[in-house]
């Protein structure tokens, strides 16, 4: 790192309370999410602790519904959804396109606030006594018990308003920012996946600020919406709800995608397979994303129908879905792959990926679903797709940026051992939990059946090696900080604008405005000289 | 990828013109893109509550009927016609911002700003009829004497519905007054005249918010 960057031009904290700068939002960003992925991650240690044995293990059961009501929303609304797009986005997005900012700098910093109001709230219900709603908050249970909830839904629908600024932002940024020459199909494919999460954040979202505030009105007033005894229609609530939740299943794991599209083709040091197709298929799951929401309703009593359609068009998620894995496998085909964290990570994602989404198709047909709806087996499937998809593949992008973030390489080494434990600690921790779905064990019961007992232990031993994984993690990164500046411009040889200024950037980003030329993935015509000097 | 063109330069001669924008041109349509956006939003957020009403109101269509009958048509057609005015007050004064009269633009702003007014004046009359008749959202809801049970539940979408377009408008009313500030400095010119034009946006969709929920609440047959 040499001379002047965003990190060292202004100093103390007011600088960076007040910044305008999307790298430093995208920093603060970082930040508050990793510290809500910590907090998420201990509610979930202690869940799998709990259920060691069956029976009282360290908590009661009021406590136990508590604590994975606050592990759903933490991990849900303070981490994953704001994790990739508003932290590793919010950084990336403009430099990739060669923009100084994104369009609207105030608004991305009202972002930042909204978010840390909302988690705030969120947090602030523990010390109300809690919710023991499950995140879904599904009525009339929500609409009759005690506790937190009208606190939980307003911090729901001020976090909203966080996610919808950032949606509109990367918008506007991606149509009137690009630099000269960066056509749309010379765009990096991270930024088609922001794209097209950004368009579900701006569509989907408000429907759950809605929601959450007919809640809200039907605690407080109860008008009746939501509640049978006044002429109230409670499914109506899990329509309502899905109709966002289900496309956020697709903010969640798009921008997982966008980063595994720039990582495998930087480490196979080839083209991307199918540019067009990767492209193409993010803006493809987030249309089929709204027509999808049923397929949470399948025994809620909604019409026979209603059900097939759902289901069949659930059916075709799978079908970008797995263009998008077909391609990346095709990358890597006669690459020159080197197994370095980021690529270490993106590999787990493949195959975690695979598993969970291969999985959802059982749960998409009618006939399992009926048996193995609200048992481990989606417990095991949303982890392996939220998880071991879009939580892995945050990592790889957190660690394929994290020498341009913050000018330091971390320990190799350990990198490697983190990735390998992580990996082994997921799988021990979740295919368990598919075994005991599929025998019956329902989700978010406290107590079991003595026969599940050794599954749950192996589930609650994996849960400690993920554990260990991420501190050594956190350890290196975390040591890295307190090292001397050492990132070259571009650790990795990648060709995407942000490896061709300083690591970490200059304020402005760019010492000129960049000239586009070519693809982000021309490696083809890179020869390996060149590709070596680059990493000088 | 190479990296040239002209060095990043403050921009001395507009100071309107934020850094990260090389024209002033790329600017406004960033903002216009936004702003259509947000706008989207808007109509999501009231498409749940429509959604909502309609699923209820199909469930409880006598009730619905019956409870629509409380509401006082003449006034709700006198606002539907005071916001239409205001609406065209409004696309004056926009249009006045981009020829760069100041002083019609001054004026058409402080129109469509009393016009607003009038609006939330005559909704805090009907509004307070409501509350002398009982006629309430959920169990706040004491009016006595009604042939079907259930009409509370036309109130708390009518509270619901008129309530957050009523914050709309009020919301739209400082951003107005607002403008209205900065156009008697003269800060705004046929060069740059955006926050007007977004306003204007803003506040046409507010309108037409309620030329669906004027036939919705008060029209029923």
């Amino acid at each position: 790192m040499t001379g002047r960057n965003y990190l060292n031009e202004r100093r103390g904290l007011w600088s960076w309370l007040t910044t305008r700068d999307h790298k430093r939002i995208g920093v603060m960003y970082l930040w508050s999410t990793l510290l809500a992925f910590f907090l998420g991650g201990v509610f979930a240690l202690l869940i799998r602790l709990e259920l060691l044995t069956p029976g009282k293990t360290v908590m009661s059961a009021d406590t136990y519904n508590k604590m994975f009501t606050l592990h759903g929303a933490v991990m849900i609304f303070l981490f994953i959804i704001p994790s990739i797009p508003a932290a590793l986005g919010n950084f990336v997005l403009p430099l990739l396109l060669g923009a100084k900012d994104v369009a609207f700098p105030r608004l991305n910093l009202a972002s930042y606030y909204l978010y840390l109001a909302g988690a705030l709230m969120a947090l602030a219900t523990l010390a109300m006594g809690g919710i023991d709603t499950g995140w879904t908050f599904y009525t009339p249970y929500s609409t009759s018990t005690g506790g937190a909830v009208n606190l939980v839904t307003l911090a729901v629908f001020v976090l909203g308003f966080s996610s919808i600024f950032t949606g509109i932002n990367f918008i506007a940024t991606v149509h009137k920012l690009r630099a000269p020459g960066m056509s749309w199909f010379r765009m990096p494919l991270f930024v088609w996946g922001m794209y097209a999460t950004a368009v579900i954040q701006i569509l989907a979202t408000p429907v759950l600020g809605i929601t959450v505030l007919l809640l809200l009105m039907e605690r407080l007033l109860g008008i009746g919406i939501f509640d049978p005894k006044l002429g109230g229609d409670p499914v109506l609530f899990q329509h309502f709800f899905w109709f966002y939740s289900h496309p956020a299943v697709y903010i969640m794991i798009l921008p997982g995608m966008a980063i595994i599209s720039e990582v495998i083709p930087v480490f196979s040091r080839r083209p991307i397979f199918g540019y067009r197709a990767i492209a193409f298929s993010s803006v493809a799951i987030a249309g089929v994303s709204f027509l999808v929401w049923g397929h949470h309703m399948f025994v809620s009593g909604q019409s026979v129908l209603a059900s097939a359609i759902f289901s069949f068009l659930t059916f075709l998620v799978a079908i970008p879905s797995a263009v998008k894995v077909f391609n990346w496998v095709a990358t890597m085909y006669r690459g020159s792959i080197s197994l370095q964290a980021p690529m270490l990570y993106a590999i787990s994602f493949l195959l975690l990926f695979a598993i969970g989404g291969l999985t959802g198709l059982f749960l998409g047909a009618l006939a399992t679903d009926v048996h193995l709806h609200d048992t481990y087996f989606v417990v095991a499937h949303f982890h392996y797709v939220m998880m071991g998809g879009t939580v892995i593949a945050f990592l790889a992008g957190l660690h394929y940026w994290w020498p341009k973030m913050f000018g330091r390489m971390y320990s190799e080494r350990w990198s490697r051992v983190a990735a390998a434990l992580i990996f082994v600690g997921f799988n021990a921790t979740f295919l368990a939990q598919f075994v005991m779905g599929s025998r019956g064990m329902p989700r978010r019961y406290y107590n079991y059946l003595p026969e599940f007992q050794p599954l749950h232990i192996l589930s609650t031993a994996g849960s400690w090696v993920l554990a260990l994984g991420l501190l050594i993690m956190a350890g290196y990164l975390l040591a890295s900080l307190r090292r001397r500046p050492d990132a070259p411009p571009n650790p990795w040889g990648g060709l995407t604008l942000e490896w061709q200024t300083g690591s970490p950037p200059p304020t402005h980003n760019f010492e000129r405005t960049p000239r586009v030329e070519g693809g982000p993935y021309d490696f083809h015509l890179v020869s390996e000289e060149a590709a070596a000097g680059r990493q000088r | 990828m190479s990296l040239s063109g002209a060095a990043a330069e403050p921009h001395t001669e507009q100071p309107f013109l934020q850094h990260h924008f090389a024209l002033p041109e790329q600017q406004a349509e960033a903002s216009k893109i936004g702003m259509w956006l947000f706008l989207v939003t808007e109509i999501l957020l009231f498409g749940g509550l429509f959604a909502g009403y309609g699923v209820m109101r199909m469930l409880h269509a006598e009730a619905f009927h019956q409870a629509h009958a409380h509401l006082d048509r003449a006034l709700g057609a006198l606002n539907t016609v005071v916001l239409l005015v205001s609406s065209f007050t409004m696309a004056m004064a926009v249009h006045s911002a981009r020829r760069g009269e100041r002083r019609k633009l001054v004026l058409f702003l402080a129109l469509t700003l009393s016009l607003a007014g009038v609006f939330l004046g005559v909704k805090y009359v009907e509004y307070s009829h409501k509350f002398h008749d009982g006629l309430l959202p959920g169990r706040l809801y004491a009016h006595r004497g009604d042939a079907t049970a259930g009409q509370f539940m036309f109130f708390s979408f009518y509270f619901l519905m008129t309530g957050l377009h009523g914050l709309h408008v009020a919301a739209g009313m400082a951003v107005i007054a607002w403008l209205l500030r900065r156009a008697r400095r003269g800060e705004f010119s046929a060069r740059y005249y955006t926050p007007v034009d977004l306003t204007g946006l803003y506040w046409h969709l507010v309108d037409m918010i309620w030329i669906y929920l004027f036939p919705m609440l008060y029209l029923i047959s």
